[in-house]
């Protein structure tokens, strides 16, 4: 299946945000779900399972100068191997204008047995723009081995590269699992917060597999590996 | 060719400081995840899967441009400079952890002032300044360069340390048989070879463009690891 999702977040002129473009098609749908906040708030629903082998979904985000646009999803979603041996891809590309503010909180991505899957996200914050993002990879469903997934995040500010992190788990390559990449936890993680406003958090060990570390520029990143996916977003709330 | 300058680079002797850091092995011993053989190879292979590649290709990157630098006319060294910045950014960005960070930068220092010395070459002098010094890849890549090596020998050097750092490092941490050790070092030779021939293949590429894997671990007890007010290695 190939599919695009498109969502276009602007401020409403009166503090609050209007979307000008929410646009889904199967699997991805989109519904708004307002909270009584003056961010604009999606839940992405999947209406199929998947991403399955063979599968290419690109989700497209722009928000505009002084919006405010949080991105969720109702389930984790489970990458699954197709009938040929294809990959899965799974695209999102996100513009943060000056002053605008992207929450990006979707349930996490499960790599399930025998699944070839590649996650890419490319964001670019104009000066003053505002991230929160959230990455959670669990290997494998209950009690099985994961397949092969790459989860890729890119991240520029004012132009200049702020995170590019390539994350790979899975039995084509080795030692993925070993002491120096996951030592045998079955759930990893991050949370990026971009904020200019804020000074970056100096470094904190929030577990014994949990840190928060400062990157260069104006962004603190959480970095966490657990045993289970309900650990994990211990360390990742946001 | 150029064979004894590749190996005295290459070799654990060369003043570069090399041997004061452990490449995150330390941190593991303690937390109990590598005790013996086998988890010094899961350790291996974790860092010749994820660091190694990065390391390898951002070195092969600047070997590249320092060679194309050594070539051009001195007019033109500004406009070469660009790439050493673009590779120290995108090199930065792909090191989360403050603590990996300064110990990049405080091995590259080191190199390059063994580099220097060994191989004098006004190219050294395009490095971007830094307070801490510059990454060690970019190091590695200037002194393979004005040492006459190939970008697939400097590639080789940046796999070879990533591989070979930590096993000396398990001697001593752990008291394995050192002739234990040099075996398993052949038998990985092979993988290790495969990953610098794949790094010097990218090294012209966009430096946006260069792999940037992540070890959650290597951050995480990175971090760790600096807290600890003793300690046997650097990082």
């Amino acid at each position: 299946m190939r599919a695009l999702a498109r969502i276009v977040a602007e401020a409403d002129g009166r503090g609050g945000t209007r979307l000008a473009r929410l646009r889904g098609e199967p699997p991805l749908q989109l519904r708004h779900t307002p909270d009584g906040s003056a961010a604009a708030t999606v839940h992405l629903i999947g209406s199929a399972a998947g991403p399955l082998g063979g599968d290419d979904l690109r989700i497209e985000i722009e928000v505009g100068e002084g919006a405010s646009l949080c991105v969720r999803s109702v389930a984790a979603s489970i990458a699954l191997p197709g009938r040929d041996g294809a990959p899965s891809r799974t695209t999102v590309v996100a513009t943060v204008a000056a002053g605008g503010e992207l929450r990006w909180l979707p349930e996490q991505l499960v790599a399930a047995a025998g699944c070839r899957h590649q996650a890419t996200s490319t964001v670019e914050l104009a000066g003053g723009g505002r991230l929160v993002w959230r990455e959670e990879l669990i290997c494998g469903r209950h009690d099985e081995q994961p397949g092969d997934a790459v989860v890729s995040t890119s991240v520029d500010y004012d132009g200049a590269p702020l995170l590019r992190q390539s994350l790979t788990i899975g039995p084509g390559t080795p030692g993925w699992d070993g002491p120096a990449v996951l030592g045998g936890a079955r759930a990893t993680g991050s949370l990026l917060l971009v904020d200019p406003a804020a000074a970056p958090a100096p470094p904190a060990m929030l577990g014994a597999t949990a840190v928060r570390m400062p990157l260069t520029g104006p962004a603190t990143l959480v970095s966490a590996t657990a045993p289970d996916a309900h650990t994990l977003r211990g360390f990742l709330g946001a | 060719m150029h064979r004894t300058a590749y190996l005295l680079l290459a070799d654990g002797r060369f003043p570069s400081g090399g041997h004061a850091h452990s490449s995150g092995l330390e941190a593991a011993v303690a937390a109990g995840r590598v005790t013996d053989l086998p988890g010094l190879e899961a350790f291996l292979h974790g860092r010749l899967s994820y660091a190694a590649p990065v390391t390898a290709a951002f070195t092969a990157a600047t070997h590249l441009s320092a060679a194309r630098m050594g070539r051009a006319p001195c007019s033109t060294h500004s406009d070469v400079k660009v790439p050493f910045l673009s590779l120290d950014r995108e090199l930065e960005a792909r090191t989360v952890s403050p603590a990996l960070r300064l110990a990049s930068r405080r091995q590259g220092r080191a190199l390059l002032r063994a580099g220097r010395n060994t191989w004098p070459s006004e190219v050294y002098g395009h490095l971007p300044k830094h307070a801490d010094g510059p990454h060690q890849p970019l190091a590695l890549g200037v002194t393979a360069a004005a040492a006459g090596l190939s970008t697939e020998e400097a590639a080789q050097v940046a796999a070879y340390g990533v591989l070979t750092g930590p096993a000396s490092a398990a001697v001593r941490l752990l008291g394995l048989d050192p002739y234990q050790v040099q075996n398993l070092l052949a038998r990985m030779a092979g993988v290790c070879d495969e990953i610098a021939a794949a790094a010097a293949a990218v090294a012209h590429k966009s430096p946006q463009e260069l792999p940037a894997h992540a070890a959650p671990l290597a951050d995480i007890s990175a971090e760790l690891h600096a807290t600890w007010e003793v300690r046997l290695f650097a990082s």
